[in-house]
């Protein structure tokens, strides 16, 4: 055996130096568990499909700690071509100017033949200028939904198949739930991006000026509105008798629902296969409640997740690698397989199209409502996405923020205004820097 | 009479200490020269946009309050003095109990060092998943046996006892060791003496023991201050990340939060230049006093 290793080793070495050694594409990602093998199915497949160029994935962590990778990678000069970064770093990477080889532009100067119509609007809108030209390719991408428990509806005497569909319903529902014997009635993940940014846009309300950020860096918060404020005061109103449950910041609540002391809760579409491992209950996905009074919702949700940058500097051998790896994770047959392997969305229609003919949606119905939920109007100004500079700060505010209210050290309407008027400050620094 | 070596060459001891001042000087003169260089400047993180601002960024760490220097601070310094004081006494308390003459001593002392040997990070992990509010034992516990609602998520002083207990229970181990060296070494004539005078077990330990233990006690106080301030960054990280709202967000967590996750290069240079006077005032002091030990 060990003799065979070595002579097919010895093979490999001496192929590899009869011909030309393919070129070598660093992807740096923050992928773990199943995406991440996912992920090297991907790199596996695209490397198999030609013998140009060879993509390399590396796991650099968590997306913090990939973005630092990438970031120090380049001031030593030695920065991958390809690398992941989240949604709120999207902005920082905007601004890097000279670090990074916007997508549009790496496609027309490779001659690469790039259709930005394919794409799903409300997906590529987060990570394009405002003139429509896209920066960096989407590649896992998600959307809040509301998770809820079919069996705790049936025994508190609900319809299972007729989740809330407004706000007020939500609430009725939730003290029902409560009522029935739970723990609690509902709980929520990512309070800023569900239930400040996700909740603004799907209200059709601006959660900033200036097209959320999206027309220039002298943007400003704006979501301290009476419709937050009524929302917030609700939520904390119902936590005082535990209809509404903490369970922490960022995803740190899910144990809350999959243990089954809530009913209701809200998750990023992102967590379904996980939900789907760990609930010991019937549950369903449902699109986020709204408002009826505010003209104009539902609208769209937005997304989160995280898209590829390129960065600057490489040669014109590896920019056609990389433009020919991103057309490759574009076909309809990539993304319905990135799709249908991690839960994350397909970026393109036709991804969509071709998951649905072949009966995906039937065995898990949860993913299709969040994509109908994106696609549910063209997107506005006020729901194309969100574009900050210090952006994980002022999210982070704002998670601190919301805790000092749920602790009753302050009250919503000064929560809110303190959110903002940080928030703000960061903005401005932001703005100074990158003038 | 003690030998002195004397090296022919001159350059010799210079060559041989070289490796080791390379070492020091690459991994920690340089990057503490780049740290207080960059506190000088804003910066994004790519380097491409450098805007010279003097002392702002300290300025801004004492005078803006998003930034809570100072509750951080505050926090800081209560939560070092709790972790000190709570371990200290209870490994003392052990010490004492451990080194009577009782049946498996040796047993007792070795179970006594083993949470020495749990990774910090591990012992955070441990005591969030006993209190979790959701599914952790001992919350179950308090609220079904006692009454008491645990949610260290939104209650800040509950938060904080749980980061003491957490930070304090890896450290007590560390004391054990060293108090219960430091009562072996104290010489038994002296207690039988004091026995014979009719000195109670109390105050023989008050009288003699305790004041033979202080220049133990002390370097433990230094090295436990030490510990709180500086070495507890992973349970901080596990068990609250800073929260609620900003109540456990110490001085060493705050320097990585605002450098490594929110990207603001100045503003954490500056707090970690901050960081250094304190540690070098504190190893002044522990030098001076280890120094003064041999005296006692």
């Amino acid at each position: 055996m060990k003799r065979f290793l070595l002579a097919s080793l010895a093979l490999v070495m001496i192929a590899g130096s009869a011909f030309a050694a393919p070129i070598t594409i660093d992807f740096w990602h923050a992928m773990t568990g199943k995406n991440g093998d996912t992920v090297q199915a991907i790199c596996d497949k695209f490397n198999a499909s030609q013998s140009d160029y060879k993509v390399v994935p590396v796991y650099k962590g968590s997306y913090s700690d990939t973005m630092n990778a990438g970031i120090a990678a380049f001031r030593a000069k030695s920065a991958p071509a390809i690398i992941q970064v989240y949604e709120v770093g999207t902005a920082t990477m905007m601004a890097a100017k000279g670090a990074v080889k916007p997508v549009y532009q790496l496609m027309k100067e490779t001659k690469q033949k790039f259709d930005p119509k394919i794409y799903i609007p409300t997906i590529t809108s987060y990570y394009s200028t405002s003139k429509g030209e896209m920066l960096s390719l989407p590649f896992n991408s998600s959307t809040s939904v509301m998770y809820y428990n079919k069996d705790a509806f049936r025994k508190a005497g609900l319809d299972p198949e007729k989740p809330p569909v407004t706000w007020p319903e939500f609430f009725e529902v939730a003290k029902k739930l409560k009522a029935s014997g739970m723990e609690g009635g509902f709980s929520t993940n990512w309070i800023s991006w569900i239930q400040l940014e996700n909740f603004s846009a799907w209200h059709n309300q601006p959660f900033g000026t200036r097209s959320n950020g999206f027309d220039g860096l002298d943007t400003e918060l704006v979501f301290n509105t009476p419709l937050v404020q009524r929302h917030l005061e609700t939520i904390y109103q119902l936590s005082l008798d535990k209809t509404f449950i903490y369970g922490g910041r960022e995803n740190k609540a899910n144990p809350l629902f999959s243990s089954g002391q809530v009913g209701m809760h809200f998750e990023s579409i992102g967590g379904y296969a996980n939900f789907k491992n760990t609930c010991k209950f019937d549950f369903g996905v449902a699109r986020l409640p709204y408002y009826p009074d505010v003209a104009g919702a539902p609208q769209n949700s937005i997304i989160g997740g995280a898209s590829l940058w390129v960065f600057n500097g490489k040669s014109k051998d590896e920019y056609k690698g990389v433009a020919s790896f991103f057309s490759f994770l574009s076909t309809p047959e990539i993304q319905a397989f990135w799709h249908q392997n991690t839960g994350y969305l397909p970026i393109t229609t036709a991804a969509y199209e071709l998951t649905k003919s072949q009966g995906f949606y039937e065995k898990n119905p949860g993913p299709e409502v969040a994509i109908k939920q994106l696609l549910n109007k063209a997107p506005t100004k006020n729901s194309m996405g969100i574009r900050f500079g210090n952006f994980n700060i002022i999210r982070e505010i704002e998670d601190q923020t919301w805790e000092d209210i749920l602790a009753g050290k302050i009250s919503v309407k000064a929560g809110l205004d303190r959110m903002v008027r940080e928030g703000n400050a960061k903005l401005r620094d932001f703005e100074r820097l990158n003038k | 009479m003690v030998q002195q070596y004397e090296f022919k060459a001159k350059w010799l001891p210079y060559l041989l200490v070289l490796p080791q001042m390379v070492i020091v000087f690459v991994f920690f003169f340089w990057p503490s020269l780049q740290g207080l260089w960059q506190s000088f400047f804003l910066q994004d993180p790519f380097g491409g946009q450098v805007i010279f601002v003097g002392l702002e960024n300290y300025v801004r760490l004492f005078t803006d309050p998003a930034y809570s220097y100072g509750e951080s601070f505050a926090v800081s310094v209560a939560f070092a003095v709790c972790v000190a004081g709570l371990s200290m006494i209870l490994a003392l308390f052990l010490a004492t109990q451990t080194n009577k003459k009782i049946r498996f001593a040796s047993f007792y002392k070795t179970m006594m060092i083993w949470p020495y040997a749990v990774a910090t990070m591990v012992a955070g992990v441990l005591w969030l998943f006993m209190f979790n509010p959701n599914v952790g034992v001992v919350a179950w516990f308090l609220k079904n046996r006692f009454g008491i609602e645990w949610q260290h998520l939104l209650n800040s002083g509950q938060a904080f006892l749980l980061v003491t207990l957490a930070a304090s229970w890896k450290q007590i181990s560390y004391n054990f060791v060293f108090f219960l060296a430091g009562l072996q070494s104290v010489p038994v004539d002296f207690i039988e003496a004091a026995a014979i005078d009719g000195a109670g077990p109390m105050r023989r330990f008050w009288k003699i023991i305790f004041p033979l233990l202080s220049p133990t006690t002390f370097y433990l106080l230094v090295m436990n201050l030490v510990y709180g301030f500086f070495e507890t960054f992973p349970i901080i990280h596990q068990v609250t990340a800073g929260g609620p709202g900003k109540s456990t967000s110490i001085l060493v967590y705050k320097v990585w939060r605002d450098g490594v996750i929110n990207l603001d290069l100045g503003g954490s240079s500056a707090q970690s230049v901050i960081l250094m006077i304190m540690v070098i005032g504190l190893t002044v002091v522990q030098f001076r006093f280890i120094e003064r030990r041999v005296h006692y």
